[in-house]
């Protein structure tokens, strides 16, 4: 029976897993992914976050918890569950000798569906691979080995994708082509979860993030709530006359100095409310009070790089 | 069950000893053959009779034997071994096939090639040595569950090897002596009584003797032990696969 056909794709619930040596790789997991949405899980090396994924993949077995794909439960109704998935593993696995066409068409059988020559054509060409089709797998470069593997795990028509790290050792050119590929999927109507420890990958691609650490789900938010919520703005205003110290009628502001008394910085939360008489407006009534001439302004937000460092730093 | 996904995985196994055929086909072909050359037609000749029937002929079921338990564990091991070693078994295991759908295609397909490669040498046998048949049933039979048996273990010895020497280490160091102290050159009772003994300890001897009494109706044991033992080691390397399964035992930490 299947619980829970909404708007959720892959729940997960109450997941750990303690590998045979009495090593605990994931701590009680919660986690749900919205149909349709781009999840990347962030965290440093070693984190689980392909742990998680391969529970998830039917890989390894968790110790505790369960997961349900599409509301079946992966463990009981693996058949269900897994038909449902696409796995991209991070390693560059591959059969050396065999064609690009038959792996990817291997791919469908295993995951038994009919064949269909038009579908492995569709996803070949979507992937810039057709002219590519009748090549072995060891003539390809990684760039085009990673879109087989791209190709192996769409080839079942799966509803959602697990990309492990999909632009590791990837230019940038190539990298900027694989989100394209990313995106047209997404909007396709497959749900995507990728994992990265490119902080700009995540920026650039996810709806929302989760950032796992030593084996826990320390955060899962949007994107945009993300930045807002731990990301500072910084106003930098510059000045035309240079001044040696803060002017005491704006010391409320907290404000610093910087490039030796041409600039004032001013760090502020945009989202907090501002009726005490502080933020932007007031800041910058004070100035004019104070006759302070600013030539150039310009304001900055805190990356998700920085957001990530911090929250990385914080739990350790 | 699953079946496109097991008809799938056991062609593209299959595909891929013929991209290999060379290796894969002709050379277990051939080494088989010169047995018949050297010891059927050259040297047979000026050896007695074995239990009334000429030597070449009477090699001949231990000869397939020997090259049957060689072929199915190194086609069964290597099958799954080398997945495990490239990593492309993560497809496998993620893909939604029961266990015993991933063993259906995998050890399928090692002993449908251990048993092709069966009838060629049966064949090409009949062009050195003349040999009758004379429970043709009862030979496929053989065929089909000494295939079948030795898949499983080395499907077996795949999955738990870790590295190449380990993979070889089975087949070169116990099938190959067991094989050949087997009764495969000669019939057990020209053994001293000590070593008659000691030689129905080896299971090889079972499958050779079955086998031989299909083609000769001459056996060192009976034929009904023969069959019992084989389904024994059958029903032994079904209860190692489920436990790999049921503990996950390399495949799924």
């Amino acid at each position: 029976m299947s619980e829970a056909r909404d708007s959720t794709a892959i729940r997960v619930e109450g997941l750990g897993k303690t590998f045979a040596g009495g090593f605990e790789a994931l701590k009680d997991i919660n986690l749900e992914i919205r149909r349709g949405e781009i999840f990347a899980l962030l965290g440093p090396n070693g984190a689980g976050k392909t742990t998680l994924i391969s529970v998830i993949c039917g890989l390894v077995n968790p110790s505790r918890g369960r997961v349900l794909v599409d509301g079946y439960d992966n463990v009981r109704q693996f058949r269900e569950a897994r038909a449902r998935i696409g796995l991209v593993p991070q390693e560059l696995t591959n059969d050396a000798f065999i064609k690009v066409w038959d792996t990817v068409s291997f791919s469908r059988g295993l995951f038994g569906k009919p064949r269909d020559p038009a579908h492995i054509e569709k996803v070949l060409r979507s992937l810039s691979l057709w002219e590519k089709r009748n090549n072995r797998m060891i003539t390809l470069s990684g760039g085009m080995k990673r879109r087989v593997l791209i190709a192996k795990a769409l080839a079942h028509e799966p509803e959602i994708l697990f990309l492990d790290e999909p632009t590791a050792g990837v230019d940038v050119a190539l990298r900027r082509d694989m989100w394209e590929v990313v995106r047209a999927l997404r909007d396709s109507g497959v749900t995507i979860i990728l994992t990265t420890h490119y902080i700009e990958e995540a920026e650039e691609m996810a709806d929302r993030i989760g950032v796992i650490r030593s084996g826990e789900l320390v955060l899962v938010e949007g994107k945009q709530a993300l930045m807002q919520q731990l990301g500072r703005k910084e106003l930098t205003l510059h000045l035309r006359d240079p001044l040696a110290s803060v002017p005491e009628r704006l010391a409320r502001h907290r404000l610093t100095l910087a490039e030796e008394g041409h600039a004032l910085v001013y760090a502020y939360d945009a989202t907090a409310d501002e009726d005490d008489g502080t933020g932007i407006a007031g800041l910058l009534a004070d100035l004019e009070a104070a006759d302070i001439a600013v030539k150039d302004l310009y304001t900055r937000q805190s990356s998700l790089e920085e957001i990530f460092v911090n929250l990385v730093k914080e739990a350790t | 069950m699953n079946l496109e996904s097991v008809k799938t995985l056991y062609r593209a196994e299959m595909a891929r000893s013929l991209r290999t055929v060379l290796q894969s086909i002709v050379s277990p072909v051939l080494s088989t053959s010169l047995y018949f050359v050297v010891f059927g037609a050259a040297i047979g000749t000026r050896i007695s009779e074995v239990d009334g029937i000429s030597y070449g002929a009477f090699i001949v079921p231990g000869l397939i034997m020997l090259m049957l338990l060689t072929q199915s564990v190194s086609n069964a091991s290597f099958g799954i071994f080398f997945p495990r070693f490239s990593g492309t078994v993560y497809e496998v295991l993620s893909a939604p096939m029961s266990y015993w759908e991933v063993v259906a295609g995998y050890v399928g397909a090692a002993a449908s090639k251990s048993l092709i490669l069966g009838i060629i040498v049966l064949i090409t046998a009949r062009l050195f040595v003349p040999y009758t048949i004379a429970h043709p049933l009862m030979m496929a039979l053989f065929l089909v569950l000494t295939a079948t048996t030795f898949s499983l273990l080395g499907f077996i010895i795949g999955i738990w090897a870790d590295g190449f020497e380990k993979l070889q280490l089975v087949p070169l160091l116990v099938i190959t002596p067991l094989t050949f102290l087997g009764g495969t050159f000669y019939s057990i009772d020209m053994l001293p009584p000590f070593w008659q003994a000691v030689t129905l300890a080896n299971p090889v001897v079972y499958l050779v003797s079955g086998f031989r009494w299909s083609f000769y109706g001459i056996s060192d044991v009976s034929p009904l032990l023969s069959l019992g033992m084989i389904v024994l080691f059958l029903a032994a390397a079904l209860a190692v696969v489920a436990w790999i399964f049921r503990t996950g035992y390399r495949l799924k930490p």
